[in-house]
């Protein structure tokens, strides 16, 4: 079954309480009666499997085969059971790995198979599956998809999933429910004919629906002066593992570049190093189109006049959070760089009228749904008016019109000058912003 | 990710003792150490233990790197005590309230021999010490709470995420214009940050262990045995036979004091 509705419907919560994770009576109110094999979901632990979002946090331990028999251990089943589970589970999932090897040493999909994998030895009956491919790149989507598949076809268990990009899970479901903001269900029945009846107004509210894909505006392409360019330049990752060299690229006003590459190719290390963030490892990076009086050199700039000149977005929102309340947040490079405060204010109340953030002015940037903090992080980047934004991945893990919003920000923004250099692995974000694409290929394994 | 709990894997006997036994060794050291503050006995003790370091399971360039620490603390520890130390004997040398004298120096060299002597093993014993393994060991050996153990145990697994997220924020602070401001309030700002952060991944990482069963009433079994025999004993025996032949030593040569008393 696939679990649909508008960011804010409750979809991950209605999952957490069925796996019997939600807390007490002290963390929030509970009415009605949820029911798993007739008792309380406390009590059915193990009966319910539960895989989240986030690859990091569901590793348990520090052993793949350790990780896997953590449940089970729980449930108090005996030793010699455990390992056969163990080896079964892990086969399920396609992972073919010694017992021992390091969790830490995974990617993203095979972190998530790993989580699966976990919660496959405890024997569920019933498998809920909360946005579990949001983090992963197109290689670990696959990856934990067809694992999926391939589990159902031996088990049969009940099988939840929440997902806002349909396409991944469509072929597996044979019913769709869709939840209603506020409470109630908006649409049960199968796929096809829930998509007919809702496809339209899903996609209105941020659901990927494959017949109704978010439209990207088209624009004229006019390429002003270089502003920052590269050569031979290579990036190494902290601890100096060398990631890529010889990269030679240029970025002009008014035009979009997207790097493209598989995970650990280095993408986010280039660009933080285009950013002024960290030196390069071999070669140069040169923003003598920015630089305005500095020299050439964005990692010799001071932290203010970094703010004019290149607005980094960073992949991971909360990282970039200094502030209590979004106001706040989108003052803080004002602030540094000493303008009026009514300026400042005049400024912030246009930005988050752009944005969609003014009615979120008085909270604080922790609080915000995953588009909400997407949108601030770009916010406060556009804020001191940089003639360059370097976006690491923006679309990951957004809904369609949280993607289509920025795609159309971004298009505005190229039409008035500002040069884009984006991260990403959305194909679809490629195809609409995109002037350039730099492939990366990947890194080469050294000791 | 920066990962600071990978799985510690060697071939040496050592590295197949069970972890307890070395936590108890280290502690018989320590103990034994601290009864005196003589130098007769913190000698014994380091040569038996720099003699036994050939079977320790770790390369004599390593130990040097890890042991590093130990050794700069065990010398500036020396050094202040050497100049501020009680002065007893013949004055050496005399400079505002730095006072060097026979008796400080023999109190400084006591001191280094002894940081020393108990530092060592325990460095030596916990480097080839697998986290795991010393978590299983505290649960089925020593039957510490499960929750307890295991939280700490997927808790440590945390503190490599946030070597990690500490950079981000570092770099996340200069590409919003933050970091100009003093150091100490940036400091602070960012340490604040990284607070948040963990908070949350730690309350995620619950969830998902809960969601496993983490808590649950039924009896928790043990997918990896804890096992408490001969080699572990022997390692107990071995740490005993040290701790009483330097107490032996220094008792016999009459510079025994127990718990520095005259």
């Amino acid at each position: 079954m696939l679990l649909l509705g508008a960011s804010g419907a409750g979809k991950s919560t209605l999952v957490q309480a069925l796996a019997g994770v939600l807390g007490g009576e002290d963390e929030g109110d509970q009415l009605g009666e949820l029911l798993v094999d007739g008792v309380r979901p406390e009590r059915a632990r193990g009966r319910v499997g539960l895989v989240l979002q986030d690859p990091d946090s569901q590793v348990i331990l520090a052993r793949v085969g350790d990780d896997v028999a953590f449940g089970c251990e729980n449930l108090g089943i005996a030793r010699d059971e455990i390992w056969r589970r163990v080896r079964e589970s892990l086969d399920a999932v396609g992972l073919d790995l010694p017992l021992d090897h390091p969790t830490a040493r995974l990617s993203g999909g095979q972190k998530q198979r790993l989580a699966l994998a976990g919660v496959l030895a405890m024997r569920p009956g019933l498998l809920l599956l909360d946005e579990p491919t949001a983090n992963l790149d197109p290689q670990g989507v696959l990856e934990v998809r067809d694992a999926v598949a391939r589990v159902l076809d031996d088990r049969d268990s009940t099988f939840i999933v929440i997902e806002h990009r349909i396409s991944t899970w469509i072929d597996l479901v044979d019913r769709v429910v869709v939840l209603e903001p506020g409470g109630g269900v908006l649409a049960d029945g199968s796929p096809d004919e829930v998509l007919a009846r809702e496809g339209r107004s899903l996609a209105e509210s941020g659901v990927w629906v494959p017949r109704f894909p978010p439209r990207a505006p088209v624009r004229q392409v006019t390429p002003g002066p270089t502003l920052l360019r590269t050569e031979q330049l290579g990036v190494a990752r902290a601890g100096g593992v060398s990631l890529q060299s010889g990269v030679s690229l240029q970025v002009a006003a008014g035009t979009a570049l997207a790097i493209t590459g598989p995970n650990g190719s280095g993408k986010s290390t280039l660009g933080l190093t285009l950013g002024g963030l960290l030196a390069p490892a071999s070669g140069r990076v040169d923003a003598a189109g920015l630089a305005g009086g500095l020299g050439t050199d964005p990692l010799r700039w001071k932290s203010r006049e970094l703010v004019t000149r290149i607005g980094s977005v960073f992949q991971d929102p909360e990282h970039q959070f200094l502030a209590g309340t979004v106001r706040e947040e989108l003052a803080v490079g004002p602030r540094v760089l000493r303008r009026p405060e009514a300026e400042t204010a005049d400024r912030v109340d246009d930005l988050a009228e752009r944005l969609r953030l003014t009615g979120l002015l008085a909270a604080n940037p922790f609080t915000l749904s995953g588009g909400e903090k997407r949108r601030l992080s770009v916010a406060t980047a556009l804020i001191t008016r940089p003639p360059l934004l370097l976006l690491d991945e923006p679309t990951f893990g957004q809904d369609s019109r949280t993607w289509s919003e920025l795609v159309a920000l971004f298009t505005e923004l190229l039409v008035e000058g500002t040069a884009l250099v984006a991260i990403t692995h959305d194909t679809q974000f490629v195809a609409a912003i995109a002037d350039a694409e730099l492939s990366l290929e990947p890194a080469a394994v050294s000791g | 990710m920066t990962a600071i709990l990978t799985p510690v894997r060697g071939t040496q006997a050592i590295f197949r003792v069970n972890p307890v036994a070395k936590l108890g060794a280290a502690l018989i050291l320590g103990i034994a150490l601290l009864l005196s503050l003589d130098w007769v006995s913190a000698l014994v003790a380091l040569s038996c233990e720099v003699v036994l370091f050939a079977w320790a399971g770790v390369g004599a360039r390593r130990l040097a790197l890890r042991a590093l620490p130990i050794v700069i603390a065990a010398a500036f520890a020396g050094v202040t005590i050497a100049l501020y130390g009680q002065a007893s004997g013949a004055i050496r040398f005399e400079f505002l309230f730095a006072r060097i004298s026979d008796g400080s120096l023999a109190l400084a060299g006591a001191t280094v021999l002894r940081i020393l002597a108990i530092g060592l093993p325990a460095l030596v014993l916990f480097l080839t010490v697998d986290p795991t393994d010393l978590a299983d060991g505290l649960g089925q050996v020593l039957h510490l709470p499960a929750r307890f153990v295991l939280g700490a145990l997927a808790a440590l697994r945390l503190a490599g995420l946030f070597l990690d997220d500490w950079r981000s924020l570092e770099l996340a602070r200069r590409a919003r214009g933050a970091a100009d401001r003093g150091r100490l309030r940036r400091f602070a700002g960012q340490a604040f940050a990284l607070l948040v952060l963990s908070i949350r991944r730690g309350s995620k990482l619950a969830t998902a262990m809960e969601a496993r069963g983490f808590g649950a009433s039924t009896r928790r079994t043990w997918a990896r045995p804890s096992r408490f025999g001969w080699p572990e004993l022997l390692l107990l025996a071995i740490g005993l036979a040290v701790a009483a032949a330097a107490i032996m030593a220094a008792i016999l040569a009459g510079t025994w004091k127990f718990l520095g008393g005259q």
